[in-house]
């Protein structure tokens, strides 16, 4: 029996169990009633429903998903042992290159052998695998069977399917949590792992403190050395979003904060703000082509006209400002928050005294709002510096260490995107160290969204 | 002269008279939150507001240094002087105004500076300070009027938040008048406090009067009696009675205002 029909048919018996389970509660529930005891019911017929609904699907789904892993092993097993396989060959290689053809045969698809020791493999892997498939069939059935009888037997007026019913629904949003959080943490573990394994090709120094980065001469074989040092990289990255785009956003992002808590109308802020915010919902992409279509061969024109040498149709400047602007929402909405957050009291103190709108915003609001629009720029350095798009498509990739803006320089994000892409082997330095700028990328990060929240929540503690 | 007092309209000359309202009436929208109020304030005296909550004497309160600017659907008719002056003509300024005008909220709000800058905040702004040694004299001496200065000369430099919230009020005194104020108006300023600390300020009051025209909004009405000399008594946005303290308290003229005092209401 193939997959999708058993599933279909556990389906079905779920569908079954639901609508009997559910009929055969409101009966007894409309009888007990009678009795005109106020606890004689329990739970809505409904719950019942998928008590027993559950209990016939959860137990057998459970075996099917177990089966699927343990089955092709037994196949493979009860092949192997088939007089057949006695002629197979020795060696693991070919003898999983024949096994895998004659599975493909098997389960048609692929027409023919190469191999002819495969053909001769062709039977018992048919016979192999329709007897385990009938097997785990016919054992998910009896599960599922089994399972909706016995709840099917525990529907009483006063049986609190409810609670179970809630207690399955509660695991069932744990586990979807918990999946989050594992899958971080193995993202992690892959990432160290494969940057150990970096490491034992370059050393951490080198690595961390170099300033030439070549890694296309390590792979051409010129040897590790002196060809992993991301110091260049690092100071695109930093060039780029942590000071271009941060000259770009925060002057910008602030003061739109200001207009927008200070001076701007109901209305007007009902309107701005959304518009404001829409910026961070455009495509990364989308700001990439317009980096570098039109922003930086306009900006490398104009150095041009005026000059400068070494102007680069892909420049830091263009990545910068476009990136800078992409990330105006961010500052704007965390500054707009903690402006808000000091209380009106205080600019009314400062009013009071005489002080103008703009003295009371530079001396009093600025200055106490400040832990929050800090946290809220250390949150967009962050974001800014793990950014990908407009950097592959307009800073370019050459790993120039330049203050020149107008030079091209490349990122660590940059460099993941090209060391990554096309064909790889997994296993030299080149593609490795991938993982290890990966790595200083998350833990950078990762350091500044903490130190972003703790300031952020120290100074939120201080005004409630 | 008590009996002058009580018409309201013609104050007795033999006071400064510092600022006068006449016809004030407040809206806020469509609501009229004050109807039709006259009042002198002089110099000499210390005027209270009381009336019960909502009766519009804070409001009041807020239209003598056009605090009621920063509310945007407040709109104020009638005419307030300060010297003679119309502070609502357009050539008045209100930076200038609020500066001669002083304020001193219901809660302390001192900014989240030093107890210095909190003090040299004004004379800043206002340019009252020529150079530093002048500075210092300045929040010296408005440390000593508000009475803190012996509690915070060894620690100017702390912040003004991590006073004591009587402490904290005195030093928004203080704060206000660093700038040198003609008026100082008080807006409930020891609902927040204890009664130890609400009784500083009230002796602070006491010495601060004759220098500066003070109205002080209370709810309290033996805090009323205590410190002030003038006291008006708000009700549903109208001024039902204004006089001599004394007087109001021990033989008010008007029913509402009796019902009042004898805590009938309020």
């Amino acid at each position: 029996m193939t997959g999708p029909a058993i599933l279909l048919l556990l389906a079905g018996l779920g569908a079954i169990a639901w609508v009997s389970a559910r009929a055969r509660a409101m009966r007894l529930q409309t009888a007990a009633r009678a009795s005109g005891r106020r606890d004689a019911v329990h739970s809505l017929p409904g719950y019942h429903g998928w008590y027993v609904a559950l209990w016939t699907l959860v137990p057998a789904g459970i075996f099917l998903a177990v089966w699927a892993n343990v089955a092709p092993g037994l196949v493979t097993e009860s092949v192997l042992s088939s007089p057949a396989a006695q002629s197979l060959p020795a060696d693991d290689f070919s003898r999983s290159a024949i096994l895998g053809e004659a599975r493909a045969i098997a389960v048609g698809a692929q027409a023919g052998a190469f191999n002819p020791l495969s053909q001769g493999l062709v039977e018992p892997y048919k016979d192999a695998i329709g007897k385990y498939g009938m097997a785990g069939a016919t054992l998910a059935i009896v599960l599922a069977f089994a399972g909706g009888a016995y709840a099917f037997t525990r529907v009483r007026p006063d049986f609190r399917t409810r609670t179970r019913v809630e207690r399955l629904v509660m695991a069932t949003l744990l586990i979807a949590s918990l999946l989050a959080i594992i899958t971080t943490l193995g993202i992690v573990a892959s990432l160290l792992w494969e940057s150990f394994r970096f490491f034992s090709m370059v050393s951490p120094i080198d690595f961390l403190f170099g300033i030439k980065w070549s890694p296309q001469s390590a792979a051409l074989g010129y040897g590790n050395d002196d060809a992993f040092g991301a110091v260049p990289l690092f100071w695109g990255t930093i060039f780029i979003g942590a000071i271009i785009a941060m000259i770009v956003a925060i002057p910008l992002g602030l003061m739109s904060a200001i207009y927008l808590t200070q001076y701007a109308s109901p209305t007007v802020r009902k309107w701005m703000k959304p518009t404001l915010e829409m910026l961070a919902g455009v495509p990364t992409v989308v700001y990439g082509y317009f980096a570098a279509l039109t922003i930086a061969p306009a900006l490398r024109d104009f150095a041009v006209k005026i000059g400068i040498h070494g102007a680069s149709s892909e420049s830091a400047l263009a990545a910068g400002l476009v990136m800078g602007v992409m990330i105006i929402p961010f500052v704007s909405s965390m500054a707009d928050d903690s402006i808000a957050a000091v209380p009106q009291s205080m600019r009314d103190g400062s009013l009071a005294m005489g002080a103008t709108t703009s003295e009371t915003i530079s001396r009093v609001l600025i200055p106490a709002a400040l832990p929050g629009v800090v946290g809220g720029v250390l949150l967009a350095v962050s974001r800014a510096i793990g950014e990908t798009m407009i950097v592959v498509m307009a800073a370019g990739l050459a790993a120039n260490l330049t203050l020149n803006p107008f030079a091209s320089v490349t990122t660590v994000t940059t460099q993941i995107v090209q060391l990554l892409t096309g064909d790889q082997e997994f296993d030299s330095a080149k593609t490795l160290a991938a993982f290890a700028l990966g790595l200083v990328l998350f833990i950078v990060t990762l350091l500044l969204n903490i130190v972003a929240l703790r300031v952020v929540k120290k100074y939120r503690e201080a005004y409630e | 002269m008590t009996a002058m007092i009580h018409e309201q309209h013609n104050m007795t000359p033999t006071v400064e008279t510092k600022m006068t309202a006449r016809d004030v009436k407040v809206f806020y929208g469509e609501k009229q939150a004050i109807k039709g109020v006259s009042i002198d304030v002089d110099m000499d005296n210390v005027t209270a507001f009381i009336g019960p909550s909502g009766c519009g004497k804070s409001t009041f309160l807020r239209t003598l240094n056009r605090m009621n600017d920063t509310v945007a659907s407040a709109r104020v008719e009638g005419t307030i002087t300060l010297d003679g002056e119309d502070i609502y003509a357009p050539s008045m300024d209100v930076v200038q105004l609020r500066a001669r005008v002083g304020m001193v909220f219901q809660k302390p709000n001192p900014f989240p500076k030093s107890i210095y800058e909190n003090i040299a905040y004004g004379p800043r702004i206002h340019g009252l300070a020529h150079g530093k040694a002048d500075l210092e004299v300045i929040v010296e001496k408005s440390l000593r009027r508000a009475g803190l200065w012996d509690e915070v000369k060894d620690r100017l430099h702390d912040s003004g938040t991590a006073l004591s919230g009587g402490q904290q009020q005195r030093l928004c005194i203080g704060r206000a008048i660093a700038v040198e104020p003609e008026v100082i108006l008080m807006d409930e300023p020891c609902s927040a406090l204890d009664p130890i600390a609400t009784a500083k300020i009230e002796e602070l009051i006491h010495e601060l009067r004759g220098r500066y025209a003070i109205v002080i909004v209370t709810h309290n009405m033996q805090q009323a009696a205590r410190v002030s000399q003038r006291t008006a008594f708000f009700h549903l946005g109208e001024l039902v009675e204004y006089g001599v303290t004394s007087d109001i308290f021990t033989n008010p003229r008007q029913e509402r205002t009796k019902d009042y005092i004898t805590g009938r209401y309020g």
